[in-house]
C-alpha cells in the first residue's frame, strides 16, 4: 500500500468550508467535515491500488464469486486508505511545512492526530479480518504483510532515513495484485510475483520523476529523497537504470506464456514510450548541478505518463487474458 | 470563581456545526447499512457454497 501518485493530491480534499480561511475547524466547532475523514484515506492512492489489485483478481486462474471479489477488492481498497490514515498521523509534522501536503486535515487543524490514528488503525485491523473470514487466509496474510511493510519499513522506518526510501517502500504498492491473486487462488505463484516485480521497479522513476521537481519541498520537510541527498544528475541516471529494467520486466508474463500477443506487444509499445519520456529527462536541458533550466517539463510529463503506463500495462494484461 | 463560559458560535458557525454532524450521521449510517448489506450477502453465498 503505497503513495503511488499521492504527490498529486495536494491538499487533502482540495477545498475549504466556509470557517477554514480563518479559524482551524476541529478547535472551533469540535465536529469535522466527513469529507476530512474520506481525504485521510487518500483517495486517488487508493484508485491505483484497487486497479492492479482487480487486475490481479482478474487474471488469477479460477473462479471466485462476484461478492466474494468484490469484497476482496473492498478489502485491499481499505486496507490502503488505512494505510493512508497512518501515514498521514506519523507525518504530520513534515506534511504542515510541504506546500503540497500542508492543508491536508491533520496539518490543518480539520482533524485531531491521534483520531486519524485511531481511523487508520481500526480500518487496517477489519480489512484484514474480514478479508481472512470473507475470502481466505492466504490474501489475508498478505494484506496484513501489505499494511505492517507500508507503516512500519516505509513508513516509520526507512522514509526519513534513507535516499533508497522508494526503492524499498516501492515494495508496499506492489502487493496488491499479489493480494487479489491470493483472493482467488489461494495461495502465491511466479505471476503474481512477477507483477509484484513489475510494480516494485516500476515505483522508483515514477516517484523520482515527481521528485526532481517536489525537491523543494522535500528538502525543506528534511525527507532524503534521491535529488536531496544525491543531487538531480545522480537521479536521472537512476530513473533510466531502473526504466531500462523495468521494460524488459514487463514481457515476462509474454515470455512465460502467461499472456499472448495483446499483452506482450502492449508492454512493448507502453514500454518503448517510457524509454522516450525517461529519455526526455535524461537529456533536459540543466545546469552544472544538473538542475532543470526547462522547469522539470519532461520530468512532470514523465510522471504522469508513469501512471497512465502502469494503468494501461494492467489493463492490457486483463484483456489479454480475458479474451485471449 | 465562576467557571469561563466558551463563545457562543456565531450563526454562520452554527450552520456549519449542523451542517457537519448530519453530514457525519448520514456517512456513518451510510456505512453502517452497506456493511450490514454485505456480511448478509457474504453469510448467504459462504452458505450456498457449502
Amino acid at each position: 500500500m503505497s503513495d503511488l501518485s499521492t504527490h498529486t493530491n495536494d491538499t487533502g480534499r482540495g477545498e475549504k468550508s466556509p470557517l477554514s480561511s480563518h479559524v482551524a475547524p476541529t478547535e472551533a466547532l469540535g465536529v469535522t467535515d466527513v469529507r476530512d475523514w474520506i481525504a485521510l484515506l487518500k483517495p486517488r492512492v487508493m484508485t491505483l491500488v484497487v486497479f492492479t489489485g482487480m487486475i490481479g483478481l482478474l487474471v488469477a486462474p479460477g473462479h471466485i464469486h462476484p461478492v466474494i471479489a468484490f469484497t476482496a477488492v473492498l478489502c485491499i481498497a481499505v486496507a490502503a486508505g488505512a494505510c493512508g490514515a497512518i501515514n498521514m498521523w506519523y507525518d504530520r509534522d513534515i506534511d504542515a511545512v510541504m506546500r503540497r501536503t500542508r492543508n491536508r486535515p491533520i496539518p490543518a487543524g480539520r482533524i485531531e492526530a491521534g483520531g486519524a490514528l485511531g481511523y487508520g488503525i481500526t480500518l487496517a485491523i477489519g480489512a484484514v479480518i474480514v478479508m481472512e473470514v470473507a475470502v481466505n487466509f492466504a490474501a489475508a496474510a498478505v494484506l496484513a504483510i501489505s499494511i505492517g511493510f507500508y507503516v512500519f519499513i516505509y513508513t516509520m522506518w526507512l522514509k526519513r532515513r534513507t535516499p533508497q526510501n522508494i526503492v524499498i517502500g516501492g515494495a508496499a504498492g506492489a502487493f496488491p495484485p499479489v493480494i487479489g491473486w491470493a483472493a482467488v487462488t489461494g495461495s502465491v505463484d511466479l505471476i503474481p510475483l512477477v507483477l509484484f516485480a513489475i510494480v516494485f521497479i516500476w515505483t522508483p522513476p515514477h516517484f523520482w520523476s515527481l521528485a526532481l521537481w517536489a525537491n523543494d519541498d522535500y528538502r525543506r520537510a528534511g525527507v532524503p529523497m534521491l535529488p536531496v541527498v544525491a543531487g538531480a544528475k545522480e537521479t536521472r541516471k537512476q530513473i533510466v537504470l531502473y526504466s531500462l529494467l523495468l521494460v524488459p520486466l514487463t514481457l515476462v508474463p509474454w515470455y512465460l506464456g502467461f499472456s499472448g500477443p495483446i499483452y506482450g506487444v502492449s508492454a512493448l509499445v507502453l514500454g518503448l514510450g517510457f524509454l522516450a519520456c525517461v529519455a526526455r529527462v535524461a537529456t533536459d536541458k540543466q545546469d552544472a548541478a544538473g538542475v532543470s533550466l526547462t522547469n522539470d517539463a519532461p520530468a512532470r510529463a514523465a510522471f504522469k505518463y508513469s501512471i497512465l503506463y502502469l494503468f494501461v500495462l494492467f489493463a492490457a494484461l486483463a484483456v489479454d487474458r480475458l479474451i485471449g | 470563581m465562576m467557571p469561563e463560559n466558551p463563545p457562543r458560535p456565531t450563526e454562520t458557525e452554527a450552520a456549519e456545526l449542523r451542517r457537519r454532524r448530519r453530514g457525519l450521521n448520514l456517512a456513518i449510517i451510510g456505512v453502517l447499512v452497506a456493511l450490514a448489506g454485505l456480511f448478509y450477502a457474504i453469510t448467504i453465498v459462504k452458505m450456498m457454497q457449502h
